[in-house]
């Protein structure tokens, strides 16, 4: 890398810091307690993979740029500058050994938030150049094309076609006025289009009217997972864009994690502005349907079944009760795992790890913490609320020989909806 | 020198040079964090942010099951040294003399002979916290010289306040003069090592408190 880019890099990350990093730096004891919360330390064994370890290029920026005490040691020459061999080193700890899962900013004594410093200094390191080439390609395809796994509206309508062909149900494309629109990611076109039937079939019985965008149907932010912000912004702008110009009051984020958080909260920050409508995860909507008595089910599931918890929901989006009060419609046989809810572990493929190739090796591994969950419990089958966790944990189990299935809530609960002809809203 | 003008030296202008670095230090450290500001969350709020900031500031102290679960040695020994710390500390007759004198606030203190066990008890625990460093693969890693300054520093307080009050190792009067510099020597160090987390702890958790409260999620 030229050296010139490796100067913007860390422009980058001295213009990331502000008051809360500094305090989190400051107050840093190196107690090591991020550590045995990070999945993908306790798995490797590896001290490099201690969270607070991966952001030491920004404390060494910090010390040395806003630090009366950090100047005096760089000018008497007792620190060192960061430099292209740091980026060199740190690139894979940053992308590859993190999945921005949170679990350590919700153990640190002092309460330091490791994680959004993670996602702060991949600001710099993708400026640099040093973030991997999938999650460059993916970004670039989500700029270009409009999804992450490029895939195109023409995709979306031979779902939407499927759809009607199979259910009589129709998914309606840029419907101005709609109660909802309807975000997908590119995962649920086109490797769980189960899910688009089932938000048609609850929305039906619900007599909401709903649409999607043909503009901007795309849920995840590569932007943010990569850490380009200008890049964020433009995917959040496509969404807002295309909610105003619908005039809808609600926008829904799919079964996905951090696309949740992208959209919901570091969405208005990305863009300047509050937006001038909700921001709903589609199992917040669920849940405000069942308070509301819009959703009805029959039957409960006989399997013994436990909940994976998408990271970005329980510990940056506040989605704990919604997906067990959902559950309970639908099973008797539900359990948790020994750590669930906000102390969840990570499937390991969050934070932009599942779109790096190159991190498959430390994924797998990072996987056995889930794996050492699951095995505890003995269930049948897995639910969850997120595309990429369900990929994750698909391979994962597969991997490891584990025959048990992965299903997204919201199409149990589509599975179990009391049908009533002639009732509810036509889409 | 003779011990008695090393004493007095310690408890007159040493202790004013070493109280001043020590203030001027950590509003220096405090105004570096401050002076960064942050940008105001524009996304709408489920909780409210100062709900979460202050409610982070008292509950972070206490560790989660799961994470107590893995690491019980380390958290219960970091436990005993920061209550054995702060007891000797603000608890002790002398010592709160000492603060009534200069600030004019005295309160209730300890009998000596709790305070005497609890300053063994806090030097052992600073010597397991030294030996888990030396030995467990991330805190090794982890550390870098100046985390060991810091131990020594907070050590040396403890460790000549228990020998002076036993009278120990050295007369009376030089060793309390040794204890009086070994706390300036902690106040001069501490605004530039990790020791800036006895204010700052409570910043980091406010701003992460509060960003948790503003979404309506743990912390």
């Amino acid at each position: 890398m030229s050296s010139a880019s490796i100067e913007k890099g860390i422009r980058m990350i001295r213009e990331q810091i502000d008051a809360p990093i500094a305090s989190f730096f400051s107050s840093c004891v190196h107690c090591g307690m991020c550590a045995d919360a990070c999945h993908f330390y306790v798995q490797t064994g590896d001290p490099r993979y201690t969270p607070i370890n991966k952001v030491e290029p920004m404390r060494r920026i910090w010390e040395q740029e806003y630090t009366l005490w950090g100047r005096i040691k760089a000018t008497l020459g007792l620190s060192r500058k960061v430099n292209a061999q740091d980026f060199e080193a740190w690139e894979e700890l940053v992308y590859d050994g993190c999945s921005l899962c949170g679990r350590c900013s919700l153990v640190c004594p002092v309460g330091n938030d490791i994680s959004d410093m993670i996602r702060k200094i991949r600001e710099g390191f993708a400026v640099a150049g040093h973030a991997p080439e999938g999650l460059v390609g993916a970004t670039r395809r989500a700029v270009e094309i409009g999804s992450p796994m490029g895939v195109r509206l023409s995709a979306l309508e031979a779902q939407i076609r499927h759809l009607k062909h199979d259910t009589g149900l129709d998914a309606p494309l840029d419907q101005a006025g709609a109660d909802y629109l309807v975000l997908l990611s590119s995962m649920e076109i086109m490797n769980f289009p189960e899910y688009l039937e089932a938000i048609a079939r609850i929305m039906q019985q619900a007599g909401k009217t709903w649409t999607i965008s043909s503009r901007a149907f795309e849920a995840t932010n590569s932007g943010v997972q990569i850490g380009v912000s200008d890049i964020a912004a433009e995917l959040v702008q496509r969404v807002v864009d295309a909610a105003e110009e619908l005039g809808v009051k609600t926008v829904i984020s799919p079964e996905c994690g951090h696309a949740y958080t992208a959209i919901r909260f570091e969405g208005p920050n990305l863009i300047g502005r509050p937006y001038n409508f909700r921001v709903q995860h589609i199992l917040e909507v669920l849940e405000e349907f069942r308070q509301q008595g819009l959703l009805k089910t029959k039957g409960k599931e006989t399997d013994r079944m436990t909940f994976h918890d998408p990271c970005q929901l329980v510990r940056k989006g506040g989605v704990i009760e919604a997906p067990r009060n959902l559950l309970g419609m639908v099973t008797d046989s539900f359990v948790e795992m020994r750590d669930h809810a906000e102390m969840n572990w990570c499937c390991g493929g969050g934070g932009g790890v599942s779109a790096n190739e190159r991190a498959d090796e430390l994924k797998s591994k990072a996987f056995n913490q889930k794996k050492s969950q699951l095995d505890e419990l003995g269930v049948d089958t897995l639910v969850t609320a997120c595309a990429n966790c369900r990929i994750t944990l698909e391979e994962g189990l597969e991997r490891n020989d584990m025959d048990i299935p992965v299903i997204g809530l919201t199409e149990m609960l589509a599975d179990h909806l009391v049908e009533e002809p002639g009732k509810g809203g036509e889409t | 020198m003779t011990a008695d003008a090393f004493l007095s030296f310690a408890r007159g202008t040493g202790f004013d040079w070493a109280l001043t670095i020590f203030v001027f230090g950590m509003l220096l450290r405090l105004f570096e964090v401050l002076s960064l500001g942050r940008k105001p969350d524009l996304s709408e709020g489920r909780g409210s942010g100062v709900q979460g900031g202050l409610k982070t500031i008292v509950t972070r102290t206490l560790p989660r099951a799961a994470v107590f679960a893995r690491e019980p040695v380390r958290i219960i020994n970091g436990y005993v040294f920061h209550i054995g710390f702060l007891a000797v500390l603000f608890l002790y007759e002398p010592h709160i003399e000492l603060f009534d004198a200069k600030m004019g606030l005295s309160w209730p203190g300890l009998p000596t002979g709790i305070i005497n066990a609890l300053g063994v008890l806090t030097i052992f625990s600073l010597l397991l916290a030294l030996a888990l460093r030396l030995t467990s693969p991330v805190l090794k890693f982890l550390s870098t010289g100046s985390d060991y300054l810091a131990w020594l520093v907070t050590l040396l307080p403890v460790l000549t306040g228990y020998l002076a009050y036993n009278h120990m190792l050295l007369p009376y009067t030089a060793m309390l003069a040794v204890h009086i510099l070994s706390v300036e020597l902690l106040m001069v160090v501490a605004p530039f090592t990790k020791l800036t987390h006895m204010f700052s702890f409570m910043l980091a958790r406010w701003y992460q408190g509060y960003r948790a409260g503003h979404r309506g999620v743990e912390s």
